[in-house]
């Protein structure tokens, strides 16, 4: 059952092909890693999906429907959520806050106590418990990403897209994050993950799409992908390939 | 609980009438007037920070509405046709402008009451004739009084009504990250334009509810610059995101204003215009978040000692 | 009958451009949204006046006096009041914002001197009120005057924009303040310059304006706007965009004005803005946002 379904999707800013002809479909319960150097066009495919920029030419379908001509909104409302490669909290609002936010807008939103439930709930899953009253703004790096991961799945999304969310964390929270996504995938969520950290991609992606330069250089099982020798020479330069 | 002294206060304003002579009166309704238009203004340019400079186009409207339609038809639906033309102006305006940055909206607004005024003077003078209509309504200026003083406590309450409800969370959201608001599902022009519009409306009825008060109108008279000015002054003085921080900006200007009118009556604009910068530059957010800063400096040094 | 008109047109569009350009600079390059812009202009209006009727100075020559107030005038706002704004702002927004709201209040001292020195009543002088005859049509010669300064104000702008070193530095400092000054650019220094420049060339309009027009104390917010909708409809920072910007307000203004309703003009000044907002608000010129 394909979820989602990218077709020949281009990207221009002005004259520069930030994403070249990208086509690929992701099945329903799929973790699947987007890969590349930097620069490669996997933030930019990122934000054609999730609405938040509009795509040149290509289309690009949820569920069997086109989503690549809707405003962010409306794509939020069909089960997209993702976080950001820069995490964006909300800094005048608290913990709780942030997630109700995720609640009370979303496609059967939840308001007053169901709400205030269901935002305990939440951030006990990510490791937050208890701290709903806390300003956002006081937060650590990763606490920050767990409340933005939190805030994510509050929309109940089908497709959760995480933007280098495992970079700049030290080992041991390297290995509560892949643990976090790990348990994740075990609710039936697809996951598109753009990531560096090739730990965490070997961990959690039974498959891979890596792109260079804007266009796709590979698609296929985590394993052979990250043994092609056009992989490699996209990421190491030819002496190593 | 908490409702008490709010209605206590609302009780005691309302006995005023009873007690005071004309003038006072009419001080009185002057700054009711204002602190609607303030409290208004805040409701929508505080948490959105787009500045509206179109305070008088709406006010204008529901004054002249008053004047043209009052021998027409009984007084409450005279109140209603404002309130509706006052919305459809601020649709108009909100769906062209509120989609785009805010700059975009503060100069559309700018000159939108000059457009207005403009607008009704060429229909006034190629179609109906009549430039200056006279207002002979049956309202003394206490029932002007009761209703300026039930506008604005039902203003406030909504104000209030707005900061616990969902749609204050979504400004909230949206002064934070509009990139994020969307992604939440929040329709951000959605939001902004309810907003404008209900401060809009509410600025258009009071300015008809007003409109007895002059017996002769005129564009010229209703659509005055200055008022888009004070009201932004005051809102800013007192704190535009604060509740009670419009009214509290509006008591101490307005009766500076009718001071400076009657005793500068060439050179008060100056002085008020010298007043507004010296405002924006040591009370950026108003006179009651200085308060507050200063007191938690305050309580943080007896903390210390 | 539509000739004449449009050439009137084309004049009125080249004295919008030539007052459209001062604003450019203000708000391209020194980020500042100067609701005082068009006070400014009837300031420079009232100088021209002044020297003509009371000194018997023509106004060519009372350009060198009124431009050059104009822009230490300008600059003398800008480090006594702007200055300070933008540098305690935290991001260009907020400073948006800011400025919007401290010209506002100087737009009402503006006005206020304004009202207290000349009163209220529209002014006027006659210079050059000489019909010529162009192509079979006749123009007064104080508009062609006026149009032949506006576009030799907009040549001298855009040489000094494209052929300079101090323009080329304006151009980096519009397109991108935040990485200005790891080239060695100060940014203060040349947002107060282009700030003040803006305000050189608001007086000049002024001064323009003054030959052909009729003006008043309270017409600052109505220059302001038009001045405002050419700069938008011409895209921000574009001086082409800018001039054919100008020639179209005015082209339509005269129209209005000559075949529906001179009561109308603003009207249509304003449905141009706002189908330019619902179209393409980046401008007709301009660069889309994303």
């Amino acid at each position: 059952m394909s979820l989602l379904t990218l077709s020949n999707v281009t990207k221009r800013f002005g004259g520069l092909t930030a994403v070249n002809d990208l086509s690929f479909t992701l099945t329903a319960g799929e973790t699947v890693g987007l890969l590349g150097p930097n620069g490669s066009g996997k933030t930019t495919a990122l934000n054609m999906i999730s609405g938040y920029l509009p795509v040149t030419a290509g289309t690009i379908a949820l569920d069997g429907t086109t989503i690549s001509t809707l405003g962010p909104e409306r794509i939020a409302h069909r089960g997209v959520a993702r976080t950001f490669q820069l995490v964006r909290a909300l800094p005048s609002l608290t913990v709780g806050e942030n997630v109700l936010a995720a609640l009370a807008f979303r496609k059967d939103p939840l308001w007053g106590s169901e709400a205030e439930a269901r935002i305990e709930t939440l951030l006990q899953n990510v490791g937050l418990a208890g701290r709903q009253h806390e300003r956002a703004s006081n937060l650590t790096y990763i606490d920050l990403k767990r409340m933005e991961l939190a805030r994510a799945l509050a929309t109940g999304p089908k497709l959760l897209l995480l933007d280098e969310w495992l970079a700049g964390l030290n080992p041991t929270e390297l290995r509560a994050g892949i643990d976090l996504i790990t348990r994740l995938r075990q609710s039936g969520i697809t996951i598109l993950l753009v990531e560096h950290v090739m730990d965490a991609v070997r961990a959690l992606c039974t498959r891979c799409i890596v792109m260079n330069t804007g266009s796709r250089l590979a698609d296929g099982p985590t394993t052979d992908v990250l043994a092609d020798k056009s992989v490699i020479r996209a990421y190491l330069g030819d002496d190593h390939a | 609980m908490i409702f008490l002294i709010p209605l206590v206060a609302l009780a005691a304003l309302a006995a005023v009438p009873f007690f005071v002579g004309a003038y006072p009166l009419g001080l009185g309704i002057g700054i009711l007037g204002y602190a609607t238009l303030a409290t208004a203004w805040a409701l929508f340019s505080g948490p959105t920070r787009y500045i509206s400079l179109a305070t008088v186009a709406f006010f204008g409207i529901g004054a002249y509405t008053v004047a043209v339609l009052a021998d027409l038809m009984p007084y409450p639906l005279v109140l209603l046709c404002a309130a509706l033309i006052g919305l459809v102006v601020a649709v108009l305006v909100g769906l062209a402008t509120l989609r785009l940055a805010g700059i975009y909206f503060v100069i559309f607004t700018f000159g939108l009451a000059e457009l207005v005024r403009q607008l009704v003077t060429y229909y006034e003078v190629n179609v109906t004739r009549t430039l200056g209509r006279y207002v002979f309504l049956p309202i003394g200026p206490e029932h002007i009084y009761w209703q300026l003083l039930g506008l604005l406590a039902v203003t406030l309450a909504l104000a209030f009504w707005i900061s616990r409800a969902k749609i204050g969370l979504a400004l909230r959201v949206i002064g934070d990250d509009p990139v994020v608001a969307s992604h939440l599902g929040i329709g951000i022009t959605r939001t902004k334009l309810a907003l404008f519009s209900l401060s809009a409306v509410v600025m258009t009825l009071a300015g008809a509810i007003q409109a007895p008060r002059w017996t002769y109108i005129e564009p010229s008279i209703v659509f005055n610059p200055t008022v888009s000015f004070l009201t932004v002054i005051m809102a800013l003085l007192g704190g535009p995101n604060r509740l009670f921080g419009p009214l509290l900006g509006a008591v101490p200007l307005f009766l500076l204003f009718e001071w400076l009118s009657a005793n500068f009556p060439n050179h008060y604009s100056i002085i008020l215009g010298l007043l507004f910068i010296a405002i924006v530059f040591l009370l950026p957010n108003g006179v009651l978040a200085a308060a507050d800063k200063f007191a938690a400096r305050f309580k943080n040094k007896e903390a210390s000692v | 009958m539509l000739f004449s008109a449009i050439l009137t047109g084309l004049v009125l569009g080249g004295t919008y451009a030539l007052i459209a350009m001062g604003l450019t600079l203000q708000y391209g390059v020194a980020r500042i949204m100067n609701l005082a812009y068009g006070d400014l202009i009837i300031a420079g209006s009232f100088g021209a006046m002044l020297l003509f009727t009371a000194a018997g100075i023509n106004p060519l020559i009372a350009l060198f006096i009124v431009v050059p107030l104009g822009f230490a005038l300008s600059w003398l706002v800008y480090a006594l009041m702007l200055q300070p704004l933008a540098r305690r702002s935290p991001n260009r927004d907020r400073l948006e914002g800011d400025s919007i709201l401290a010209t506002f209040g100087l737009l009402f001292v503006i006005q206020g001197v304004a009202l207290v020195l000349f009163g209220a009543n529209y002014q006027s002088y006659s210079f050059l009120a000489v019909p010529i005859d162009v192509l079979g049509t006749t123009i007064a010669a104080n508009r062609l005057l006026a149009f032949a300064l506006a576009v030799l104000f907009g040549v001298g702008l855009w040489l000094l924009l494209t052929r300079t070193r101090f323009g080329t530095v304006i151009r980096a400092v519009a397109a991108n303040p935040g990485s200005a000054p790891l080239v060695g650019i100060n940014v203060d220094h040349v947002a107060r310059l282009a700030f003040a420049l803006g305000g050189g060339l608001a007086a000049a309009g002024g001064v323009v304006v003054s030959m052909y027009l009729t003006f008043s104390a309270t017409m600052g917010v109505i220059f302001t706007m038009k001045a405002l909708i050419v700069v938008i409809m011409g895209g921000v920072g574009n001086l082409l965009g800018a001039l054919a910007a100008g020639l179209i307000l005015g082209v339509v203004e005269t129209l209005v004005s000559s075949f529906i309703d001179p009561g109308l003009t603003l009207a249509a000044t304003y449905l141009i803005f706002l189908a330019v907002l619902v179209v393409r608000p980046q401008g007709l010129f301009g660069k889309a946002a994303r």
